[in-house]
């Protein structure tokens, strides 16, 4: 009896999934289930584009963000991956490497107008390009900005490693906050390579080395880089900032409950903290030798390598790069605008906008992670090394055997497929 | 014993293949699958093709070498020393990265110990490996004797006649039917080193005079933090187990040993532990097998850290395959972690062996 | 008059000591509640004392309505009491029978089998869930829509591989050792065929191993089902409810709609466990089984 009306269940739902259009389906994947926000901005431009012509219908497939590249790789495993995926920036080169991705079949003046790090490019083709990006900031507090007379820091000027620490000096004998600065340790994952490794390329140091990406020698266990490492574990060993123990609520929330006097955080975060924090301003990356630097490269769209009709799956890719949709998923989900026509026409990135600072920081500071399939390992290894130290590791030893892992991936991957 | 009566090869397999056959085919083909990636180089993300490099894997997590240090001299030949007093050795890594010795390229220090005036190293190729196979050592040692027993208690303990019993037994099993995952996310809070709920109730106890702890950002108290929190989630697991082989004591029998004036012990004693061994056998099996699959709490809550100090097995095995997209080196792991606790399950078998 | 007192005292301590064991068991569920009850900002600011514990403040069923805006959520546990039951129906049918043939038959390979199977327990699921996926996208099947390879996106991908299992197995295998044999081997001797002293003889006197692993089976099924699902089914349709927890996890966590959801899909499992308990011991009652 259950097993019949089960039975019939399954087949029912089988049956019901059934396409019924004259259309060619172009399937897409996409990493944003549960954001409202985002879903209702793609559906929009899905049903635009499936009204605008008669040759293609897209239908979206959503997962859960924390677990999208694993879906993706599982997929790719089982050869079932369809036509469109999204793919986070800097793991791309790692699936156009290992054949899940084509390179787009359009040019690359096509997106001429767009910010550096929304263009995902591999082995000199454009793979994948983004309708926003994302940038981190400084988060502080005009009002103690002003208390303890320190200068506002600018683009053209951003702020020393001494001006820093002079703030976070300041802060800590304030008094008023729990620890003067919140880096975010409790983001475990991507958050670390994202949003620490450019302040270690501020050093001078880098995850890789960018001119051959067979090594790391020298780079991330250099002298620019132990500096920074030193720097690093002051922060925790000194109590200006909470270590990797943190729980997650107080990184959602420490910066706009008056837990922290300042915090490194990414734009997605700034609205809330508009709302909390009256006078909150939006501070560059600080200069540490080599110019202030933050990450780049957001979420972006390519083509799968199985895709059977990839010219559909490319006029859907094209479609969607309008400003209209630019401006229209920055409104929705506080990311920065891919372009700046697209910029003007928002409320919140146009000239005087509250978020105006955000498309100046991507355009000015922001630098891609390394361009290589190996980043997805190196990144894993740079967030343990910054963890280990954090926590009082010996920074020269814990670099120098981050370089070997590295190193050590580098070689069982035969060089990924960088010319040697 | 074996008699006419109870002797059927055709039944005997017959009844038992259907559940054998889908174990075969989704537990054990898939686990010899795993073990033959564990000899090649199969990366999960790659377009290189698969070599076979047999135990090269294994070799790179096991491989343990000792190596001797002299002391830094000067010019005279006299033992360098820093200002504390301490003889000043070379770095490991001189030895590590030295061309003239290509077979320590790769391995780091584990730890060190002096005799005379040098300083014996001992490298590994996987320090953080060996560090998670103590790790998971200890948690096991720990973890499974302590949730066995206190399982046993909450389980005499609710296993009482008494009006409203069933609401103690549904409150005691709630952590266990909580997810994992939630369960961990929850204790970050409560283990939260400035006004977590831990160091909050303890300072009002103390009256005041309590130092707040960072339990999980230390690496004396992390694991321990740990091990606390998945005792008092699963303990409700095997409580539901106990309770069940409590059950089966025959309610004849504690009317006798009521008759004839035994103790509440001597009843445990002689009357209900006997009737427990064959759920005892069951209970500890499991806990030691759970134990050595602890993996969730990790993941979420420390994510190995601080300094490895709760690095384990599965957690590596999951890191390296999934994280570092090295298949074959989780692969390598978990047939290892495999190994390990069949050894000790035979040996446990052996031990609660039916003597005749 | 004496002893009456004792008595009474004996009683009082006992409810003492059960409900302080209850207060540490209860903290997660009462916490869990009570969140879901509060806006963010307040639900953080509270984690810190026991207030976390008390309905206090702003309270309202906001959380809920989110919740249910930002997810399919009834689709999600639909899912997953599906998958549960059909698996759990399944497991303990085959599992006991196997468990069955362990302990009162005497066959060829019988001992090696059961330690092979046992042995499977300390596979972690993690290490053999990228070969498993191999396998079943390569797998047949014969359903109602006729011949079709590949079980990706559908439900049996969820339910087949995880109907035997050595846990359950074991748990019948030792439970049973403790049933008189005699009460079998008299069944043989009047003629009962295997099937009928398994299923006359012994499943009636298996109710609380039943209960069992029915509890320890359906908490498997439903609150850990994380791993499998996330790589085997893409539709959205197909997905269970931890899959679903992803939904909740932004970057900036809606704590309050997190502790909502949990609630929800936590109700479920109560109940189910609440209704065995109930069977579990009327079950007892009429055993006593126990020599």
């Amino acid at each position: 009896m259950t097993l019949r009306t089960i039975a019939g269940a399954l087949a029912a739902t089988t049956v019901l999934a059934g396409p019924v259009s004259a259309q060619t389906e172009i399937g897409m994947w996409y990493h944003g289930a549960g954001n409202r926000g985002e879903a209702e901005t793609l559906d929009r431009i899905v049903s635009d584009f499936n009204a605008s012509q008669s040759d293609w219908e897209v239908t979206v497939e959503s997962f859960p963000q924390e677990s999208y590249n694993d879906s993706v790789v599982a997929a790719a495993l089982a050869g079932d991956l369809p036509c469109i995926i999204d793919v986070d920036g800097p793991v791309m080169p790692n699936w156009a490497w290992s054949g899940y991705m084509q390179p787009l079949p359009f040019g690359e003046e096509r997106v001429s107008e767009f910010l550096p790090g929304t263009k995902g490019f591999w082995d000199g083709q454009l793979y994948s390009i983004g309708l926003w990006d994302a940038a981190v900031a400084l988060y502080a507090r005009q009002s103690d900005l002003d208390e303890w007379g320190l200068r506002v820091p600018t683009l053209a000027e951003p702020w020393t490693r001494d001006e820093l620490m002079l703030a976070l000096d300041a802060a800590k004998a304030d008094g008023d906050y729990e620890y003067a600065f919140d880096p975010g340790m409790a983001w475990t994952g991507e958050w670390y390579p994202y949003a620490f490794s450019p302040l270690l390329q501020s050093f001078g140091g880098d995850i890789v080395d960018r001119e051959t990406y067979a090594s790391a020698d020298g780079v991330l266990n250099g002298e620019a880089a132990v500096e920074f490492g030193t720097w690093w574990q002051s922060l925790f060993a000194d109590g200006y900032a909470p270590g990797t123990s943190q729980d997650p609520a107080d990184r959602d929330a420490g910066f706009n409950e008056g837990k922290y006097a300042f915090a490194w955080n990414g734009n997605w975060a700034a609205a809330a903290t508009l709302d909390a924090v009256d006078d909150v301003v939006f501070l560059p990356a600080p200069d540490f030798g080599n110019g202030g630097v933050i990450g780049a490269a957001s979420w972006q769209f390519g083509i799968s390598a199985t895709c059977e009709n990839p010219e559909g799956a490319a006029a859907w890719i094209d479609y969607a790069l309008q400003d209209e949709y630019l401006a229209a998923f920055a409104e929705t989900t506080g990311l920065i605008p891919a372009t700046p026509s697209a910029a003007a026409m928002t409320e919140t990135y146009s000239e005087g906008g509250p978020l105006e600072v955000f498309f100046s920081l991507s355009e000015e500071q922001a630098l891609v992670r390394p361009v290589t399939p190996g980043y997805v390992v190196a990144a894993k290894v740079f967030e343990k090394a910054l963890a280990d130290i954090a926590n009082g590791a010996d920074v020269q030893d814990t670099l120098d055997a981050a370089v070997d892992e590295i190193e050590a991936d580098i070689e069982a991957n035969q060089g990924y497929g960088h010319e040697g | 014993m074996a008699s006419k009566l109870t002797t059927s090869n055709r039944v005997g397999w017959g009844f038992a293949i259907p559940g054998f056959g889908l174990i075969a085919l989704f537990i054990i083909l898939p686990f010899f699958f795993a073990f033959y990636l564990s000899l090649t180089d199969q990366r999960l993300v790659s377009p290189n093709p698969t070599r076979f490099v047999g135990f090269e894997n294994y070799r790179e997590l096991l491989e343990v070498r000792v190596i001797t240090l002299a002391p830094e001299r000067d010019d005279a030949g006299a033992v360098l020393r820093a200002e504390d007093g301490a003889i000043e050795y070379p770095r490991v890594r001189t030895v590590t990265r030295n061309p003239e010795t290509p077979q320590y390229r790769g391995m780091r220090e584990w730890f060190r110990w002096h005799s005379g005036e040098d300083a014996k190293v001992v490298i590994a190729r996987d320090v953080v490996f060996l560090r998670a196979l103590l790790n998971t050592f200890l948690f096991v040692i720990v973890v499974a004797p302590v949730q066995a027993g206190l399982a046993l208690c909450l389980a005499l303990l609710i296993n009482q006649r008494l009006r409203g019993i069933n609401a103690f037994r549904a409150i005691y099993f709630m952590p266990v039917v909580i997810s994992i995952i939630v369960v961990s996310l929850l204790w970050r809070f409560i283990y939260d080193g400035n006004d977590g709920l831990l160091n909050e109730i303890l300072g009002w106890l103390t009256f005041g005079t309590w130092e707040p702890i960072d339990w999980l950002g230390r690496t004396d108290t992390a694991l321990p933090s740990i091990m606390a929190m998945s005792i008092w989630q699963a303990v409700g697991f095997h409580m539901v187990i106990w309770l069940s082989g409590l059950q089966t004591v025959s309610p004849t029998l504690y009317e006798a040993a009521e008759i004839e004036g035994a103790s509440k012990w001597q009843t445990f004693r002689y009357i209900t532990w006997p009737g427990l061994r064959n759920t005892a056998i069951l209970v500890l099996i499991v806990i030691t097998m759970q134990a050595f699959a602890v993996f969730a709490q990790i993941d979420v809550m420390t994510n190995g850290g601080p300094l490895d100090a709760t690095q384990t097995l599965v957690f590596q095995t999951v890191e390296r395959g999934y994280g570092k997209q090295d298949i074959s080196g989780g692969s390598t792991i978990s047939v290892i972690l495999f190994l390990i606790v069949l050894t000790i399950s035979l040996i446990q078998s052996w031990l609660t062996r039916e003597r005749p | 008059m004496v002893s009456s007192d004792n008595r009474g005292l004996r009683l009082g301590v006992r409810y003492l000591v059960l409900c302080l064991v209850a207060l540490v068991f209860l903290f997660p569920l009462v916490f869990m509640l009570v969140s879901s009850l509060k806006p963010d900002q307040q639900l953080l600011a509270d984690t810190g004392s026991l207030r976390a514990f008390l309905p206090v403040g702003d309270i309202s069923l906001d959380n809920y309505r989110d919740a249910f805006a930002r997810a399919p959520i009834g689709r999600f546990v639909f899912n997953s009491i599906l998958v549960t039951v059909v698996t759990v129906t399944l497991s303990l049918a085959l599992c006991s029978l196997a468990a069955f043939s362990f302990v009162f038959l005497e066959w060829w390979g019988r001992a090696a089998l059961l330690a092979v199977i046992v042995s499977t327990l300390i596979i972690p699921f993690e290490t053999i869930a990228i070969p498993l996926l191999l396998i079943v996208s390569k797998l047949p099947w014969i359903g109602l829509e006729g011949f079709e390879i590949g079980w990706l996106n559908t439900y049996r991908v969820q339910i087949v591989p995880w109907i035997a299992d050595a846990l359950t197995i074991f748990l019948f295998v030792q439970f049973f050792k403790d049933l008189p044999r005699e009460l079998v081997e008299a069944a043989r001797v009047e003629g009962a065929t295997w099937w009928q002293v398994y299923w006359r003889i012994v499943i009636p006197l298996s109710g609380p191993v039943i209960a069992t692993g029915a509890i320890l089976k359906t908490l498997k099924m439903y609150n850990e089902q994380y791993l499998w699902p996330l790589i085997t089914v893409q539709s959205e349709a197909y997905r269970p409810v931890m899959v679903g927890l992803g939904y909740f996890f932004q970057l900036n966590i809606a704590w309050g709609e997190v502790m909502a959801y949990l609630s929800l899909i936590t109700v479920p499992v109560l109940i189910f466990y609440l209704i065995l308990q109930r069977a579990f011991i009327a079950s007892i009652a009429s055993t006593g089984v126990k020599g």
